[in-house]
């Protein structure tokens, strides 16, 4: 027995110990801490996020504290989703350092739902059970477990479309109108043959689009089936779909189609201001990542088109409550106000986020976008949303759709074969899995 | 517990300290007194660590459940020598380690040679080769990162400008990891000068006027009286290059700013695959399992030197 006990001892020391490195690690990433009380009945409520929802952008803070004085709001976010989520883990890990509010990428919610599901409050017992209802069926289903609880609250989904430049095309004497287009470029193939088409007349160094990665994701984001099957078992290594994007990217690459830019660096978001590539996969949220870093000055010079097969998902995102938050009342209040239908509604308007709420979806269907040439933007992603298959999520989407998109850049960029960087992927995604 | 370890004297001179035993004893304690928060510290912040990694790197331990640690015995360590990337991340950390301390060391022994001379404005010299190894490394990566970027970098823009072609500084094997390598020789090159330039001050100044006298010149005097005067700090100096390089991390992180080490992990570290295992991919004990490895690899690049250094003293002799 008193082995035992040492043993005990020995282990809730050691366990502390790393709770403490851990936290130390977390404090570096610098975040901002848990919410301060105020004597007053005030209440600050601090959110961390990735990349950009545009609560803030579209002015929903401060339409929320004007109904309710009360409550102060504080966002912090990380551009780079990968870097969130590793410090969201550290965090998680040490206990600490955790915001009241938590964005989580969809790519990441089936690892959450299966490994830290205890972490999260049960939107339930915070009386926003009911938060996820409106929401297209597999929006809600993904952050749904097997005992009823709600651990998250989804903010958007990401419909693909293409997003092509129109003075490009015109130089190049292509067409530019959005339904011949889409029409040319129905399936993959027809999006090849016209790149090659674009490519012969453009000026030498413009090419067709900006990477494979991109074309890859965005075709795989078609697949109900993509890296895990229903079950649960990985079939991304055998998976026709994922092996027939794998083969036409690799065709992009070999056909001088791709721009060969690794997507979301620094020499990524500054070839959106020159003309190196023509067209771009192009969820709904990427509109606003486009206005933000091609400008003014391209306004009007982008347009948008329904893509090859008219469907797909990519990327979306949900708002979490980690257990340690001291406000989780007033934090499940804010973020069922955030994702009702009235601001998802705004947030598409402003910001191109498309709404995961059905409703929401059925009052932007007719929303033009005067900076691409007035797109339809309401109803070419509509219609995308519409034929969007429920995708079945996997624990391990994020690491292994990076280990693809990073062997693509070995076959654009270091001239790779196909065939060898198919392996290196492989060979990743054994070295990332947990066995 | 120092005062247990401290013995009385067999001195005879017994009167004295039979009349202040309690002093005595205190005043033989005070050094191990001064050296206690030293240790202390080190073992909180040093032996506890290495110990207990010791102990995670022989379970499996997943940050996502770290609560929850299983036995696997040596499991961690010998999935790791299987890893082929375990072998191209040693790999890598011994070419950019070659790459980067080589021509550091050897450009560091010129710049103190040339500064040991009587100079103008000597002092803002040997202040601004410190500069680099004032500046934090994440601002210098940052920089040089656009140095070398591929489309809009400067050098690639001076390469195509006199008519080469320009150079993949981030996909390409060799060029990646010189460009890791320039920013560590940037940084520390004027750190080691003037550790050099220490070490010739301290060579008296009679050796180079009777070799100057004998009509060596100064070429003859660095190679003949400069390098043989200075081969302690030379070792120092080799030494700790060698253990900065093994632990390479901050450079080759940030210089695309992911732990990958470059789409093909063609410049990934033993560092950088450490913490890609633990931060990145979640696997804490084999991260701590390569942790060790790293250690036990430091110690015997160190036997090795000393081994080495050792046997050129006995050899000089």
């Amino acid at each position: 027995m008193p082995t035992f006990r040492a043993r005990r001892t020995a282990t809730s020391l050691g366990t502390a110990a790393l709770a403490a490195m851990l936290l130390l690690t977390a404090c570096s990433s610098g975040s901002s801490g848990g919410s301060a009380d105020a004597a007053d009945g005030k209440v600050t409520l601090t959110v961390d996020l990735f990349g950009t929802f545009g609560f803030k952008e579209t002015g929903l803070y401060d339409e929320y504290s004007k109904t309710h004085p009360n409550v102060t709001i504080k966002q912090s976010d990380t551009q780079d989703e990968g870097q969130y989520w590793q410090a969201l883990q550290t965090k998680l890990a040490g206990g600490g350092g955790l915001a009241d509010i938590q964005g989580l990428e969809v790519g990441r919610v089936a690892s959450v739902m299966q490994k830290q599901a205890d972490k999260f409050v049960d939107l339930k017992t915070v009386g926003a059970g009911a938060v996820n209802d409106g929401l297209v069926p597999w929006k809600a289903a993904a952050v749904k477990s097997a005992d009823g609880k709600v651990l998250a609250a989804g903010t958007d989904i990401g419909p693909e479309a293409i997003c092509y430049r129109t003075d490009l095309f015109k130089a190049a004497g292509l067409p530019t109108d959005r339904t011949e287009l889409a029409a040319k470029w129905s399936s993959w193939e027809g999006y090849l043959a016209l790149g090659k088409e674009y490519v012969a007349k453009a000026q030498p160094g413009n090419v067709w689009t900006d990477s494979a990665a991109g074309m890859f994701t965005a075709e795989v984001g078609q697949q109900k089936v993509r890296y895990a099957d229903e079950s649960g078992k990985p079939v991304y290594d055998s998976n026709p779909a994922v092996k027939s994007a794998w083969a036409d990217s690799a065709k992009l690459v070999a056909d001088g189609l791709s721009a060969k830019l690794p997507q979301w660096t620094p020499e990524w978001n500054k070839a959106f201001t020159t003309g190196k590539f023509a067209t771009l996969s192009c969820p709904a949220w990427m509109i606003g990542y486009i206005k933000g870093q091609a400008g003014d000055a391209f306004a009007g010079k982008w347009d948008i088109a329904a893509g090859p097969g008219k469907t797909g998902n990519w990327g979306g995102s949900y708002l979490a409550i980690p257990k340690t938050s001291k406000h989780q009342k007033e934090a499940a209040e804010l973020i069922s106000w955030l994702t009702a239908k009235e601001q998802q509604v705004k947030l598409f308007t402003k910001q191109g986020s498309f709404p995961s709420s059905t409703a929401a979806q059925g009052e932007i269907k007719a929303l033009q976008d005067p900076y691409f040439n007035n797109a339809p933007i309401g109803q070419i992603f509509s219609e995308s949303a519409g034929a969007m298959p429920a995708q079945v999520l996997g624990t391990e989407d994020g690491v292994i759709g990076k280990a693809f998109t990073d062997a693509l850049g070995e076959v654009e960029r270091t001239g790779t074969a196909p065939d060898a960087a198919w392996q290196h992927a492989m060979d990743n995604i054994k070295k990332a899995s947990g066995n | 517990m120092a005062i247990t370890t401290t013995t009385r004297s067999p001195r005879p001179a017994a009167p004295a300290a039979e009349r202040r035993p309690r002093a005595r004893r205190a005043s033989r304690a005070a050094p191990y007194g001064y050296l206690a928060p030293f240790f202390v510290l080190f073992a909180a912040f040093g032996l506890f660590p290495l110990l207990y990694t010791a102990y995670v790197s022989l379970h499996r331990v997943e940050l996502q459940t770290s609560q929850q640690m299983d036995w696997v015995g040596f499991q961690n360590y010998t999935r790791l020598l299987e890893d082929p990337f375990f072998w191209n991340a040693l790999r890598n950390t011994f070419t950019i380690g070659v790459l980067s301390t080589v021509p550091q060391l050897v450009m560091a022994l010129g710049l103190a040679h040339l500064l040991n001379y009587k100079l103008r404005g000597r002092t803002f010299f040997r202040v601004a080769m410190l500069m680099p190894y004032a500046t934090s490394v994440a601002a210098a990566t940052l920089v040089f990162a656009q140095l070398f970027g591929r489309d809009y970098g400067l050098l690639n823009w001076a390469l195509s400008s006199v008519g080469l072609n320009p150079v993949d500084w981030q996909a390409d094997t060799w060029a990646s990891q010189i460009g890791v390598s320039a920013v560590v020789t940037w940084r520390w090159t004027g750190y080691n000068a003037l550790i050099y330039l220490a070490g010739m001050q301290a060579i008296p100044h009679e050796l180079y006027e009777s070799a100057a006298m004998d009509g060596a010149s100064r070429w003859k005097q660095f190679l003949h009286v400069t390098v043989p005067g200075l081969r302690p700090t030379i070792i120092f100096t080799v030494v700790v290059s060698t253990i900065g390089a093994t632990q390479l991390f901050g450079e080759p992180l940030l210089y695309e700013g992911n732990a990958g080490g470059g789409i093909s992990h063609q410049y990934q570290t033993l560092g950088l695959y450490m913490y890609e295992q633990g931060w990145s991919f979640f696997h804490l004990g084999r991260a701590a399992a390569v942790a060790w490895v790293m250690f036990l690899l430091i110690v015997l690049l160190a036997l090795a030197n000393a081994a080495i250094a050792a046997r050129r003293n006995r050899t000089d002799r």
